[in-house]
């Protein structure tokens, strides 16, 4: 069973959602970093590159393949965690802690209202 | 390719008991990785991985004329074979495109076994019997395909010596390339000392119905010697270290031999056979593209087939594709194999790969292009 905190939202997608104020911090669920399995590389956005929801925005590779990481909600790109640079395998580690991807403003926050409840992620990752 | 359900080896419960990523593979359901490709990856160089490679196919051609005709297909020669010896070679078509890579083993006088390629398997059979029933109606052999009776596994690594040892002793003193008729609970095994790793290692061709139970014995022999069951992950990660060509990536019937970078297993020197006036006229012409082992020289994602290659001098043009890419797990960078055109085809070349749209610099490589510390 992978880990959902309940203190989150969720993209059907995988990616996480985490708000504080007019920021949302990003980064992918315990699940897709079980079935990415062991990343060997990470290309995150821009500081300054303006997403919109549904975007691909990031870029994980794991020794087999490569993967598109969408972006959640929209927004501009504030913050990236350059650690992952050199240890991509944070994420497969901590997936909700130093794992994170990167950080954006919100540009509407009523998109917030489109992610899954952890709830109902659980059940689009158990079905 | 026609819908057909997925097949099974007889190992699949093995594979899931044992925790195993299932994915398609030519048509098999097969293991990508068990705990890891990296871990099962370091095991098979450090200590020893197994593979269940029961996908791949085994013909048999027994008969005074067995020689003759396989002579006539394959590319490399097999009168250099002593009795109980292998080599690798390929299947061509007239114009020199590669139906597939594989082992022809002798087994005796007048016996010979090839594995081929899961994926190729009834391609080759197809082409194997036209061929016999046309230009080779007279010649007196008989050509058995044993494929769905027949289990494999390879036992790849350091300690695959000292693992076999216990199951088959006879199998220690097999030299490279060397097979052998060994019992296993009075089943008839081939064990042949060959791999797809660039280890030392053992291949073992065993009945279905005796499949488990040899895969069991060999995993609880090695469990103290750091044996892990190994997937088509790691197997691919390791061949491509070690520059070995796959079928459908570096070969495919678009493909000759030559521009493979396989001209040792071509034996322009022997009687005709199917492909050799191309061939041969690649090797004295030379040929506009070849394929090429490269390794990523600065930081980069790794490569991936179909990426673009291009070259570094003034013209800074697109020279060819990736055809199999990796992150390299002993090396920690990007590696691959992939065609260029020829006069970028020499070791220590600068080249570049293109990844998302951005060039990163990459070096042309001798093969093998990971070699263990000596």
């Amino acid at each position: 069973m992978s880990d959902i905190p309940t203190d989150l939202n969720y993209a059907s997608s995988h990616e996480w959602v985490s708000v504080e104020g007019d920021t949302a911090i990003i980064g992918i669920s315990d699940h897709a970093q079980e079935e990415l399995t062991e990343l060997v590389f990470i290309e995150l956005p821009e500081i300054g590159r303006e997403l919109t929801a549904g975007d691909p925005c990031a870029v994980v590779e794991s020794v087999k393949t490569a993967s598109d990481i969408y972006a959640p909600v929209s927004g501009q790109v504030i913050e990236t965690n350059d650690a992952l640079d050199t240890e991509p395998g944070t994420v497969n580690e901590d997936p909700y802690g130093d794992g994170w991807f990167f950080k954006v403003r919100l540009t509407d926050s009523s998109e917030l209202d489109d992610l899954l409840s952890p709830e109902d992620y659980a059940e689009q990752v158990n079905t | 390719m026609e819908n057909a359900p997925l097949k099974r080896t007889p190992l699949f419960d093995t594979h899931t008991a044992l925790g195993a990523r299932i994915v398609e593979f030519g048509g098999w359901e097969m293991p990508v990785f068990y705990s890891g490709i990296a871990q099962e990856h370091q095991a098979s160089r450090e200590a020893a991985g197994l593979f269940d490679i029961s996908h791949m196919g085994e013909f048999l051609f027994d008969g005074p004329d067995a020689f003759e005709f396989l002579n006539r297909m394959l590319t490399n020669d097999l009168a250099k074979l002593e009795p109980d010896q292998g080599q690798y070679s390929l299947l061509c078509q007239d114009n020199g495109g590669v139906i597939d890579d594989l082992y022809a083993y002798r087994l005796g006088q007048d016996r010979y076994l090839l594995i081929v390629n899961a994926s190729r398997l009834e391609v080759d059979w197809m082409w194997l019997k036209a061929q016999r029933n046309t230009r080779h109606k007279s010649l007196q052999l008989e050509m058995i395909d044993r494929s769905h009776e027949l289990s494999a596994m390879a036992l790849q690594g350091p300690k695959a010596v000292g693992i076999i040892a216990g199951v088959f002793p006879a199998a220690v003193e097999l030299r490279k390339n060397q097979i052998a008729e060994l019992d296993f609970d009075s089943a008839a095994t081939w064990v042949s000392r060959t791999g797809y790793t660039g280890e030392d290692g053992f291949e073992l061709v065993v009945p279905n119905e005796h499949a488990t139970a040899l895969w069991d014995k060999l995993m609880s022999l090695g469990q103290a010697l750091g044996l892990l069951p190994a997937g088509l992950g790691s197997r691919d990660t390791l061949r491509i270290e070690a520059g070995y060509s796959l079928y459908g990536h570096e070969l495919t019937p678009e493909t000759t031999p030559i521009e493979a970078a396989l001209g040792w297993a071509v034996a322009l020197d022997k009687p005709n056979f199917v492909g050799n006036k191309m061939l041969a006229a690649q090797k004295q012409d030379g040929v506009s593209r070849r394929c090429i082992a490269f390794k990523m020289t600065g930081k980069s994602a790794p490569p991936r087939e179909h990426y673009k290659i291009f070259s570094t001098d003034d013209t800074s043009r697109e020279i060819g594709e990736v055809t199999s890419g990796t992150q390299s797990p002993s090396l920690g960078c990007g590696i691959g194999l992939g065609y260029v055109e020829s006069a970028y085809a020499k070791a220590s070349t600068d080249i570049e790969i293109e990844i998302r749209n951005r060039r990163f610099p990459a070096e042309v490589v001798k093969r093998p292009i990971y070699r263990k510390p000596s």
